[in-house]
């Protein structure tokens, strides 16, 4: 990287090519989410599932294609620290989740 | 590489000059900036886990599918989309070292945001107007809070943006102003992740 043009930059910028296929690929994946849920014209299951695969998918695409993580810049060190992040995500979310689920059934609140 | 543009900085170019930007105070800035925006994922996430727990509690008062406005939320969705592609040039422009652009790219970012921002007051009017505020329900609070947090995250960013172009009109491309805009570019990408998962969990689950 030391060399080229500016010696401050991070270790990968993109190029308009990967911002357009970025953004290409959102709008897809939005579009198929919206339209799943607005026309309605599918099971209730077939729609989580489709809705929350799509998302996932856009996440990677915005991760990998707009904030260009990966494993070389800062020696993984983004990726590594956004893994711990992911980590303690699930922890928090599914915990609480589970918790209060399970508090809502044991106190019968129905 | 340059060794004398930020002060005293080490930088080891005899043993580490190979691909390793990240030993220069401009890389550390960045870097330091990303584990900040780890920190605010669990802001998020734990508003998300707050809003989960209690989408159930509308105390008799409208239910998520009775108040979200799809057409309205995927023209908002939109517009991030849109600010965060063009942020992504104003990023490729500031690589060129094109001044005029970056700040052309910047200014189309903030115009997007504000569109997105608007979008979302008028949603939130609309609901308290309706009697539908945070007071309403457990579920509203939690959805004013969550929804409420990403739109001033989003106002922030547009404030940022904007003391960039003054910063950028008065003392242009340089170490200094590059490092922000490199920060202000994963904060504006960010808040695009944040919002695909508002999107899908909160208003197309809840419009099911």
């Amino acid at each position: 990287m030391s060399g080229s043009h500016s010696s401050h930059g991070e270790a990968s910028h993109g190029s308009v090519k990967s911002y357009v296929i970025g953004l290409v690929l959102s709008i897809v994946l939005t579009i198929v989410a919206f339209g799943m849920v607005m026309t309605g014209a599918f099971s209730t299951l077939t729609t989580v599932i489709v809705i929350v695969s799509a998302a996932v998918l856009q996440l990677l695409v915005q991760l990998i294609m707009f904030l260009h993580m990966n494993t070389k810049a800062d020696e993984g060190w983004n990726l590594m620290s956004f893994v711990f992040t992911v980590k303690i995500l699930v922890l928090v979310i599914g915990g609480s989740l589970w918790i209060m689920h399970n508090l809502h059934s044991n106190m019968m609140l129905d | 590489m340059a060794t004398d543009t930020l002060g005293n900085r080490i930088v080891e170019v005899s043993e580490h000059g190979h691909d390793h930007d990240h030993h220069d105070a401009a890389g550390m800035k960045v870097f330091g900036f990303w584990v900040y925006l780890m920190s605010d994922l669990i802001i998020f996430g734990t508003l998300f886990a707050t809003y989960a727990v209690l989408v159930g509690g509308t105390a008799d008062g409208p239910t998520p599918g009775e108040i979200f406005d799809l057409p309205l939320i995927l023209a908002g969705t939109f517009f991030l989309l849109f600010s965060s592609f063009t942020y992504g040039m104003a990023v490729l422009a500031m690589n060129d070292n094109k001044l005029g652009q970056l700040k052309a790219w910047l200014w189309v970012t903030f115009v997007l945001g504000a569109g997105f921002i608007g979008l979302e007051l008028y949603e939130f009017q609309h609901l308290i107007h309706e009697g539908y505020g945070p007071d309403r329900s457990a579920f509203l609070s939690a959805f004013f809070t969550l929804v409420g947090t990403h739109g001033l995250h989003v106002f922030f960013g547009m404030i940022w943006m904007l003391v960039m172009l003054v910063q950028l009109q008065t003392k242009g491309l340089n170490d200094i102003t590059r490092p922000r805009i490199m920060c202000l570019s994963l904060f504006w990408h960010f808040l695009d992740i944040v919002w695909i998962c508002v999107f899908t969990f909160v208003y197309l689950m809840g419009a099911m």
